[in-house]
């Protein structure tokens, strides 16, 4: 045998190192990856052209489908998509109850991912404590929204479900809607056990340290995400980049982990430390939300009938943009005049752009490292599968099928390996 | 040795229950025998923990108030309400009603109500508890 010889191991479509149906090509030399090579697409399930064959306010129900764990991200980019190509302004209200719901989704899911993780290295009993503490937040979601998961609040021009007056004493109590600061509490004071348990544990510690490194440069160019290229050091966030709901009115800075002291390595240690970083700065968000949020409607347009009219007559496209827990994310919306369903429904979802990064996070690592780093971007092939990128500040529509990307990641692992290939 | 697990479960003695408790203390010998017993009021079962307000049970529709103006028929997003042309009046779909509400929102008369009512699990879908003809 050559030297050189490698073997290729095929992980997926169905694998236990996956908790969604997506195949990862891996070449291996010995125990070291020296490709890897990502093949989506089996878990395309049409959404988008079921919603063009829907009048707007059936899509909404839809949308959120898209995602369990996302679902508020969704909504949320459609409802706004919608808003903007037919010229509807949401009302103050709704904007903050809307920023509430998408910062506690951000705990549930961060919360979530590290108790993924800590199962993909094999400390099952992390796993259970980060999901019990876990319900804290789904509890507080149900109380809000009246469904756990898929919470049908959204609606086009604001929210269809205030919060709920039981929880809102500002009269009687000092504190403001109480449940809400109840929860927040309960997790600040985990915080510091979520800390010891991830960042100080010195197996954890192994396991995470200078594993799955993606640099500042390989980030940028990759155009990764999120708490992914966070880690890198790389300052990107659409909140405060382009502030969407009610981000514009809070403080709120990128969460990068030279704030904290720390190196930005971008290895698995560090996504996990922007991503617990990031459960602090969301309760802080939701506090200083339920300090400033004003007393109004919380829907501009009530009449359902009419708005559905003034959608038909629409002309136009719109973009919904938002910093989903995973990162940014997009939707793309087209109403023709005349027509009551959509004219076009694009969806692009954080994993898409972070699933380039595989390439260089996985090189030169072992095949044991391979379920931490495939969890270390929080994948979602449920949202992902689907794919186009439409670049809107330079207002140019760049399209990627898979082959290109395919084609893409390929170039970019021959760059860094050099001749060895 | 006083350890945070002997703490925890102290505490859970005396916090209160988020979920339902079990229905009773100590798993029956005979479950037929148990169901028996309740039947007859001799043996008291835990009670299921309260319904939250605003919840989102089965939906309940009032024929009388309908107008038949087709509105809900046009935002429902799975196709539970199917129009009656004969009837002038909705036929409603238990099993494929995904709970979003939006027919709540859009009727003009306030014709439907979410109800506290979740135990609608049934083996035939089109059977008579899960199919409600106007």
């Amino acid at each position: 045998m050559s030297k050189d010889a490698t073997y290729e191991v095929p992980i997926g479509p169905i694998h236990p190192a996956l908790k969604e149906p997506f195949m990862v090509k891996f070449k291996l030399d010995g125990e070291t990856i020296v490709d890897a090579d990502p093949h989506p697409g089996m878990n395309h399930r049409g959404i988008e052209f079921m919603g063009m064959h829907r009048n707007p306010l059936k899509v909404i129900p839809l949308a959120e489908r898209i995602c369990g764990i996302c679902s508020i991200v969704h909504q949320h980019m459609y409802t706004t998509a919608v808003e903007h190509a037919a010229g509807i302004e949401p009302t103050n209200r709704a904007r903050y109850i809307r920023t509430i719901m998408c910062e506690l989704e951000r705990i549930h899911s961060h919360v979530l991912w590290a108790g993924v993780a800590a199962h993909e290295i094999g400390f099952d009993t992390h796993l259970h404590f980060t999901w019990k503490i876990r319900e804290k937040v789904m509890d507080l979601l149900e109380e809000i929204s009246g469904n756990r998961v898929n919470y049908s609040m959204w609606t086009v021009g604001g929210v269809r479900r205030d919060i709920p007056k039981k929880m809102y004493r500002r009269d009687f109590s000092p504190k403001m809607y109480p449940k809400i600061q109840n929860t927040l509490e309960y997790y600040e004071k985990l915080y510091g056990k979520l800390e010891d348990i991830f960042l100080g544990d010195p197996s954890i510690r192994l396991r995470t340290k200078n594993i799955g490194i993606l640099t500042e440069k390989e980030a940028l160019e990759l155009c990764g995400v999120g708490p992914t290229v966070r880690a890198s050091g790389v300052k990107k966030d659409v909140r405060i980049d382009q502030p969407y709901a009610a981000y514009g009115d809070l403080e709120l800075d990128y969460v990068i982990p030279s704030r904290y002291g720390y190196e930005n390595t971008g290895d698995v240690f560090s996504k996990t430390l922007v991503r617990l970083k990031e459960i602090l700065q969301s309760i802080d968000l939701i506090r200083q939300c339920v300090q400033k949020m004003p007393d109004e409607d919380i829907d501009s347009e009530p009449k359902k009938a009419a708005l559905l009219n003034k959608l038909k007559k629409a002309d136009g496209e719109g973009i919904g943009r938002i910093e989903a827990p995973r990162g940014e994310a997009l939707h793309y919306v087209r109403l023709k005049e005349g027509h009551e369903e959509l004219d076009n429904w694009k969806v692009r979802a954080s994993t898409y752009n972070n699933l380039a990064t595989y390439a260089p996070m996985f090189l030169g690592e072992q095949i044991a490292d391979i379920p931490i780093i495939a969890a270390c971007i929080d994948p979602c092939i449920g949202c992902m599968d689907r794919a186009e990128i439409v670049d809107i500040n330079t207002g140019e529509q760049t399209s990627y099928d898979h082959e290109e990307l395919h084609e893409m990641s390929v170039r970019k692992t021959r760059e860094i390996l050099g001749d060895k290939l | 040795m006083p350890t945070s697990t002997i703490f925890t479960l102290i505490k859970q003695l005396v916090t209160k229950k988020a979920t339902n408790p079990f229905p009773v203390k100590y798993t029956p010998k005979n479950m037929h025998a148990a169901a028996d017993l309740i039947e007859k009021g001799e043996l008291e079962i835990n009670p299921p923990i309260d319904i939250p307000s605003d919840f989102r049970g089965k939906l309940v529709y009032d024929k009388e108030c309908c107008i038949g103006c087709k509105l809900c028929t046009r935002v429902c997003p799975s196709e539970a309400l199917i129009f009656d042309a004969e009837k002038r009046k909705v036929k409603h779909y238990v099993a494929r009603c995904t709970f979003c509400g939006q027919c709540v929102n859009i009727c003009p008369k306030s014709c439907f109500e979410f109800s506290d009512e979740f135990l609608i699990a049934g083996i035939d879908k089109y059977s008579d508890e899960l199919v409600y003809e106007p």
